[in-house]
């Protein structure tokens, strides 16, 4: 297995909503988690990658970056990295899987963390962010008009799909619906009860035809994810699964200017950089930060046809755990929480291991896409335990 | 809708977008030597690379390419729901402003409709908003 990259190790720390943990305290137990999942010791550990890096001026979306690992940790790394304008926030396992592969390191510790919620709820410690005054870059081009949200930039090309296409509300809905059935069968998601199409349909609108359950909300939680290389595999004492082939893209950085549709060309990439098929696939975990945004993995994978991806989530019974396709079985970011990317690859590998307890797909999985983004970003793994 | 708007920091990339309504007009960057537009407005044209680049009128009409009716309040003094569109501007291909439509009903909007841009002004900015054409 030489010249190939490997999960060897995953781990989350406790995945709430205002945790009063600290970010760096949630992100060392999650890699002491994983770093044991993988037999593996810290003074093994050579190399650190994270999405987006350490973002003070966003409050809870990045608090903990490279250097805060590295310090506590006490690493020595050789090769090391944490960048927004990756791919996409998967984008961060994909370099570590170049790494390892090129001889740059032998084991990473890649890693998210999110406070979000945290930090919304306590202002004294991370004063709110006056986002109407001297705004510059991006936001804006979209801010000034209300749009301060993705729930609202990714909502237009959902209703040009529905326009386009004729998506319905009840097709769109059952990404929520299955995210919260297997939520509920995962005792970390924040999720516990399943959610019924008619609550769904009564529930408020937030920005059409996006309601409440179709948003995925501020979590705190830190997840990693430790990548190692073919020939370090000796010093790894659990099932590893291999990174098969990796891809992302970015459409535009001016994400106003972009149409939404980078999971198509990911999509495509993916399978040219394996012998793997999209009939080898036995279950996907698509990002759906928004519920629209797996529509756009099944189409851009080809799974179904470019307009295609609602008919094919329809009644949910096809995605469902004993489906033939089954999705999110961990909840995703609707019902697990907004874990922003990390869950998507941490759930492909506690899947393919057999792991999964009440929610394990049955029939021996053995290959898994996760993703990350799908609008104006994507990144996508394939991962087999081949 | 009447709620104070994001204060844009202007500078020598942005100013020309963020204040050509003062006179009435929509301001879009475009390249001297190859005619494509540049947006949002940088130094460097993104089609040729070539650096003669200047702010150049564009008519203001347009259609909306998509939309949705945001119906949360972002902001406490903001008023829901209303329309956040994507408009394509007809004489500045492959420029899309996202934009407020305004003037009408929020479920009188549609894909494709036609609109053209009405300037509101807060603070030494103006925002260039769109109305329906009939």
């Amino acid at each position: 297995m030489a010249g190939e990259a490997f999960i060897s190790g995953v781990g989350m720390s406790e995945v709430g909503v205002r945790l009063t943990r600290s970010p760096l305290g949630l992100t060392m137990d999650a890699i002491r988690e994983a770093v044991a999942d993988a037999g593996l010791t810290l003074a093994q550990i050579d190399g650190v990658s994270t999405y987006p890096g350490k973002m003070p001026s966003f409050l809870g979306f990045s608090p903990i970056g490279v250097d805060e690992v590295i310090e506590a940790c006490g690493l020595k790394t050789r090769w090391h990295t944490g960048a927004a304008e990756a791919t996409a926030q998967l984008g961060a396992i994909a370099d570590a899987a170049a790494a390892v592969k090129a001889g740059l390191a032998r084991h990473v510790i890649c890693f998210r963390t999110v406070y979000e919620a945290a930090a919304l709820a306590r202002p004294e410690a991370f004063p709110p962010l006056e986002r109407r005054r001297d705004v510059t870059g991006n936001s804006q081009w979209v801010s000034p008009f209300g749009a301060f949200s993705a729930a609202c930039w990714t909502a237009q090309f959902a209703t040009r799909h529905m326009k386009r296409y004729g998506m319905t509300r009840e097709q769109l809905a059952q990404i929520a619906l299955n995210d919260h059935r297997n939520a509920a069968l995962n005792p970390r998601a924040i999720v516990k009860q399943p959610l019924s199409l008619d609550t769904y349909m009564a529930a408020r609108m937030i920005s059409t035809p996006f309601c409440l359950y179709d948003c995925d909300r501020f979590t705190d939680a830190s997840t990693v994810v430790i990548v190692s290389a073919g020939e370090a595999l000796d010093e790894v004492t659990s099932t590893p699964v291999r990174i098969a082939a990796t891809a992302g893209s970015v459409e535009r950085y001016s994400w106003d200017q972009a149409e939404w549709a980078s999971a198509y060309p990911t999509g495509r990439d993916l399978w040219r950089n394996t012998d793997y098929t999209v009939d080898d696939v036995d279950l996907v975990q698509f990002y759906d930060g928004f519920a629209f945004q797996p529509i756009t993995w099944l189409e851009g994978l080809g799974f179904c046809e470019v307009g295609e991806g609602h008919r094919f989530i329809e009644g949910g019974t096809r995605i469902a755990l004993d489906g033939e396709l089954p999705m999110n079985t961990g909840g995703g970011q609707l019902g697990w929480g907004r874990l922003h990317g990390f869950g998507f690859a941490y759930e492909a590998v506690i899947q393919l291991r057999g792991q999964g307890g009440a929610r394990q797909v049955q029939g021996d999985p053995q290959v898994a896409v996760a993703t990350s983004g799908g609008g104006p970003m994507a990144a996508a793994l394939l991962l087999a335990r081949d | 809708m009447t709620w104070q708007r994001s204060r844009i920091r202007l500078d020598d990339d942005n100013r020309a977008f963020w204040t050509g309504g003062r006179e009435g007009r929509l301001l879009i960057h475009r390249c001297n030597d190859c005619h494509g537009f540049i947006h949002p407005p940088r130094e460097v044209c993104r089609h040729c690379q070539s650096e003669n680049v200047a702010p150049h009128v564009v008519s203001g009409a347009g259609r909306i390419d998509t939309y949705t009716v945001n119906h949360q309040k972002w902001a406490p003094d903001m008023e829901v729901p209303f329309v956040i569109a994507r408009v394509a501007l007809d004489d500045a291909p492959g420029v899309y402003l996202t934009t407020n439509i305004v003037g009408c009903p929020v479920d009188a909007v549609d894909i494709d409709d036609r609109v053209r841009v009405v300037f509101e002004e807060q603070d030494g900015i103006w925002y260039p908003l769109f109305e329906k054409v009939d």
